[in-house]
């Protein structure tokens, strides 16, 4: 990892927009006020019938309605995953006062991240190809299905030119995209939507996941998910996440746009093989972001922590915490403790939720939890902070680790 | 048992179902007559549109089009004179 200086010459990336689709609010509003008071989205699934599975329950976005929001031409070639990251980019550019046609196209780009594409969409033709034959595959399943779809998507709907990509990390991808979009930034695009809408809440998606042995088999929604829980016992899929403008700060302040606050730091490591035994890479990546922020962990004043739900990965990441800002050294929070884990939606939408908690100097509330290790998790009631930066934490399932740091300067 | 002609009404319907409205008032919400020298991409139906579309009307009326069509035909008119020769040809079997 090459650190990267913060000399005045790195033009800063701030985020002026944010659209968010989540479990338990859709809309950024809802989803704030929903998750400062501990409001939970997970329930029993019904997307599909998941009666005949061990896992049961997700955090699914049920009160969205996509033929309210987009024209009848989009939804034939489009997932379910895909629609919400439409929308989503909708309000973010929205909540930017940003109409990118009032722009250069090629200084405009799209940065997503994704886990697996639309596997609702590439079910249902995969179903076709079997039981009825080629003929009856959507011509839209050449790209409906692909990790890039929703960065095409949206770059094709606001006609936006310039540099666009797709990171496929699981979870840590949410954090890796915005890195990237800050890196576009630096190299002189004037904004990028950037962040992760993800979700395969169906059969195929599902016989998926439960490989990776992380899937909560509980039944109840308020014991399903519990990281940093002695119970903790795997965690709940859930889908949805958001999408931020992401924008060099000259550009947004030539064009009087309101600012939640700077993308400061970054840092990704990888793990080492297993059979090594080397410390896991979560700590690193954390130090690498302050480090790149020109901070020091004293300067942080929230952790959105990973909060895998499983016990060996809670400890990992609290003993991380805890060696970088000592036993209950700073105030933790796992908000997906109400959404369900968004994969790569997930880490995004935390940085969304730490610039509103920046903001409004509340930290949101870690619900149903009883920590077990030792830090300052903040548990069921939401807390006052004077805080200016926050840390997000974010694994992805095969090794990934990447932090974030987002700093807010109080007006 | 085959239909003797597909018309620009059945293409609309198609293009409906197979891909969603067109684009604006020149788009499938036009009427038909309007449409039928109009270019695809200019009703707004790209060539995957007009993949899919294809597909719906090979399965409906079980005939085959050739590839080359979705390039070929880059309006309705031509679009329904390969549909209509086909079917031509299977009537004529």
């Amino acid at each position: 990892m090459t650190s990267v200086s913060t000399t005045p010459a790195v033009k800063p990336a701030v985020v002026t927009g944010i659209g968010v689709a989540a479990p338990n609010g859709l809309g950024r509003k809802l989803y704030w006020e929903a998750t400062r008071e501990g409001k939970s989205g997970i329930r029993k699934v019904v997307r599909f019938d998941a009666s005949g599975y061990p896992a049961k329950l997700a955090g699914e976005v049920i009160d969205f309605v996509a033929e309210d929001h987009l024209s009848s031409r989009l939804l034939p070639q489009t997932d379910h995953m895909t629609r919400l990251a439409l929308v989503a980019a909708d309000w973010a550019l929205d909540d930017a006062a940003l109409l990118p046609s009032d722009w250069r196209s090629f200084d405009l780009g799209v940065i997503t991240a994704a886990s697996c594409g639309g596997f609702e969409f590439g079910q249902r033709e995969l179903a076709n190809l079997w039981s009825k034959g080629p003929q009856h595959v959507s011509a839209y399943q050449s790209f409906a299905w692909f990790y890039a779809v929703n960065t095409g998507q949206v770059s094709i709907r606001h006609g936006l030119r310039g540099p666009s990509g797709v990171l496929v990390a699981e979870q840590a991808g949410g954090l890796d995209a915005l890195a990237q979009a800050r890196r576009q930034i630096r190299k002189g695009a004037s904004a990028i939507i950037s962040g992760g809408i993800d979700g395969s809440i169906c059969p195929w998606g599902w016989a998926a996941q439960l490989t990776s042995k992380r899937l909560s088999i509980s039944t109840d929604p308020r014991a399903a998910f519990l990281p940093f829980d002695r119970r903790a016992r795997g965690h709940v899929p859930g889908e949805g996440g958001a999408l931020l403008v992401v924008e060099d700060a000259t550009f947004a302040s030539q064009r009087g746009a309101r600012v939640y606050g700077e993308i400061a730091g970054y840092g990704a490591t990888f793990d080492a093989a297993p059979w090594l035994h080397q410390e896991p890479g979560l700590r690193r990546a954390a130090e690498i972001a302050i480090a790149d922020a020109g901070l020091t962990p004293r300067d942080i004043g929230i952790v959105f922590a990973d909060a895998a739900g499983v016990l060996e990965l809670d400890r990992v990441e609290a003993e991380a915490i805890t060696s970088l800002f000592g036993p209950y050294g700073v105030p933790v929070t796992a908000p997906k403790t109400n959404t369900g884990r968004l994969y790569s939606g997930g880490a995004s939408l935390d940085v969304a939720t730490a610039l509103l908690a920046l903001r409004d100097g509340l930290i949101p509330p870690t619900t149903n939890v009883t920590p077990g290790y030792v830090i300052d998790l903040v548990c069921d009631e939401p807390r006052r902070t004077d805080a200016t930066a926050a840390l997000v934490l974010a694994r992805g399932y095969g090794g990934f680790n990447s932090a974030l740091v987002v700093t807010c300067t109080h007006s | 048992m085959s239909r003797q002609r597909f018309t620009i009404d059945d293409l609309i319907a198609k293009l409906r179902t197979a891909a969603g409205d067109g684009d604006g008032d020149g788009g499938a919400a036009g009427t038909s007559a309007q449409i039928l020298d109009v270019r695809f991409d200019e009703l707004g139906y790209d060539s995957i549109a007009l993949l899919e579309t294809a597909a719906h009307i090979e399965r409906e009326f079980r005939i085959s089009l050739p590839d080359s069509t979705v390039a070929e035909a880059t309006t309705p008119r031509a679009f329904l004179a390969v549909v209509n020769e086909r079917l031509a040809v299977l009537v004529a079997d």
